[in-house]
């Protein structure tokens, strides 16, 4: 399995101090097949041959790299899901399934995860329509060669219809640390569920909030168009989020500068000096360190090398950078002298 | 017909019209009394006969249809199969579990029932008429209620120029 030296989702982009990356998912099945959950492996099989030989023409000159998942290691799995560019549960999976993934990385392509076909791009920072942009191109290139299931009064028909509709699914990795410490996350955690936002931890559904790095998403699918979805998420739902995290920020500036110091100075002065660091501590440590450097407390350390660190404290490409860090243990020297060496130079 | 919430009998049946959707509840004694709803202990029939000073003619009561037991004739999966795993077996599975699936996505889609985004290129007008179907079909409801026939007349041929039922696929 070949990827990039670096996720290009470590890049840093518009509004990053909260907006970490913008992702689009769209969900979508062949016609004529069973969803996965009920088709047989030769049917499997028969979804994966006709999305991967699919000509996408112009739009995709250099087509996608499909990774059998079959034939990957457990710890190749864990670096996709590390890079966010396959879900835990496609990754644990026994299923025939394969993910294609374009040269940038920002665009991939799941087989037979709980639909046929879950197409997702990521993008660094708040690019919601450009992410948007380039998931709807791959998916207008292949709905010129494979028939997707749907229906003029559902929509894009999926295998839980609960995401029928337009099956698009918006969101955002936000990194809330101020409205953790004002204490106001209960109340925003209310509030998005009554506007039908679903707040998820760092790896998605069923995941922590590790660092304060949540992700946001509509639950909605249906009744409105996908442009409709975009515009409410790019113009309302996450520049209010946003002015809700500034602010937060600003009052604890104000009003509780000694607790927000020492969080991000303590955190600055253990990743600089820890011998042993697990990666749940690392990436705790690191986000608090962003923080820090989002509001000008950490003058010599860049946004960019943080984010970098958080994808590269994660134990599969922990183990990619250091062949030393075989297990837990090994992991927790080399991960910490992998961050001491990027925070001295 | 079973319980919705395990495998007893069912003692208590209810159905609920809201917002024009039908919905049916259907419990055993335990969870009827859960739920707070007052399960006589004694048959209906005996509390009857008590009044009557004799055994009443109990005339057969039609069943309504299990939804639990209708089955997707496209995949074999039971509606009971989807209530348990939340996941549906084929595209066809929406055709074959109405009215049921429509309650559920009403549900879960804050009471949206009707796909208005983006349909694949090649369907786009499919999805046109659907919503043009729909929008005529509230138009002449309207229409008749307020006894204007020339204009339902009007709308009912405008639906007709529209061709049949689009299926799902």
């Amino acid at each position: 399995m070949r990827l990039r030296e670096e996720s290009s989702t470590v890049q840093v982009g518009p509004e990053p101090d909260v907006v970490v990356s913008s992702r689009i998912r769209l969900a979508r099945n062949l016609a004529g097949f069973p969803f996965v959950g009920r088709a047989s492996d030769a049917q499997r099989h028969e979804v994966m041959q006709l999305v991967t030989r699919a000509q996408l023409g112009g739009t995709f000159p250099q087509g996608l790299a499909w990774v059998n998942m079959a034939q990957t290691s457990p710890v190749e799995r864990q670096l996709l899901v590390e890079r966010h560019l396959v879900s835990r549960h496609f990754a644990d999976s026994t299923l025939p399934r394969t993910v294609g993934v374009d040269a940038e990385e920002t665009l991939s392509v799941m087989v037979n995860e709980e639909d046929h076909l879950r197409i997702q791009t990521i993008l660094p920072g708040f690019r919601l329509p450009d992410a948007f942009d380039r998931a709807r191109r791959f998916d207008q290139a292949l709905e010129e060669t494979v028939d997707f299931a749907f229906s003029p009064r559902w929509g894009y028909l999926t295998a839980c219809p609960t995401n029928v509709g337009c099956g698009v699914r918006v969101g955002v990795m936000l990194h809330l640390p101020g409205l953790r410490y004002t204490g106001e996350m209960e109340r925003v955690k209310r509030a998005a569920k009554d506007m039908h936002l679903a707040m998820r931890g760092f790896y998605g559904e069923g995941t922590e909030a590790v660092g304060n790095f949540y992700q946001v998403s509509n639950q909605l699918t249906l009744g409105f168009g996908e442009d409709e979805l975009l515009r409410r998420f790019t113009e309302e739902t996450v520049p209010q989020l946003v002015e809700y995290e500034r602010t937060a920020r600003r009052m604890l500036t104000e009003s509780n500068r000694p607790l927000l110091e020492d969080k991000v100075h303590r955190a600055a002065a253990t990743l600089r000096a820890a011998r042993l660091l697990g990666a749940e501590e690392a990436t705790k440590l690191l986000a608090n360190l962003r923080l820090g450097i989002c509001l000008s407390l950490i003058p010599d350390v860049s946004l960019e090398l943080v984010q970098r660190l958080l994808l590269q404290v994660q134990p599969a490409h922990l183990a990619r950078i250091d062949p030393s860090a075989t297990d837990e243990d090994k992991g927790r020297i080399a991960r910490a002298s992998l961050v001491r060496r990027a925070l001295r130079s | 017909m079973k319980c919705d919430h395990c495998d007893k009998p069912a003692v208590v049946h209810e159905v609920v019209i809201k917002g024009g959707v039908t919905s049916e509840v259907h419990l055993c004694a335990e969870h009827a009394a859960q739920k707070g709803y007052q399960v006589p202990t004694v048959p209906v029939t005996q509390l009857l006969a008590q009044f009557a000073g004799q055994i009443p003619v109990v005339q057969p009561v039609p069943q309504r249809r299990d939804p639990a037991g209708t089955r997707c004739p496209g995949c074999g999966l039971t509606f009971a199969e989807f209530r348990q795993s939340g996941v549906l077996g084929c595209p066809g599975c929406y055709e074959s579990f109405m009215p049921q699936i429509g309650t559920v996505i009403e549900r879960a889609q804050a009471g949206a029932v009707h796909h208005v985004g983006r349909a694949p290129r090649r369907l786009e007008g499919m999805a046109d008429r659907a919503a043009m179907r729909t929008k005529l079909l509230q138009e002449l409801d309207a229409a008749v209620a307020a006894e204007q026939y020339e204009r339902a007349a009007s709308l009912r041929d405008r639906l007709q120029s529209l061709g049949g039922e689009d299926a799902g696929r």
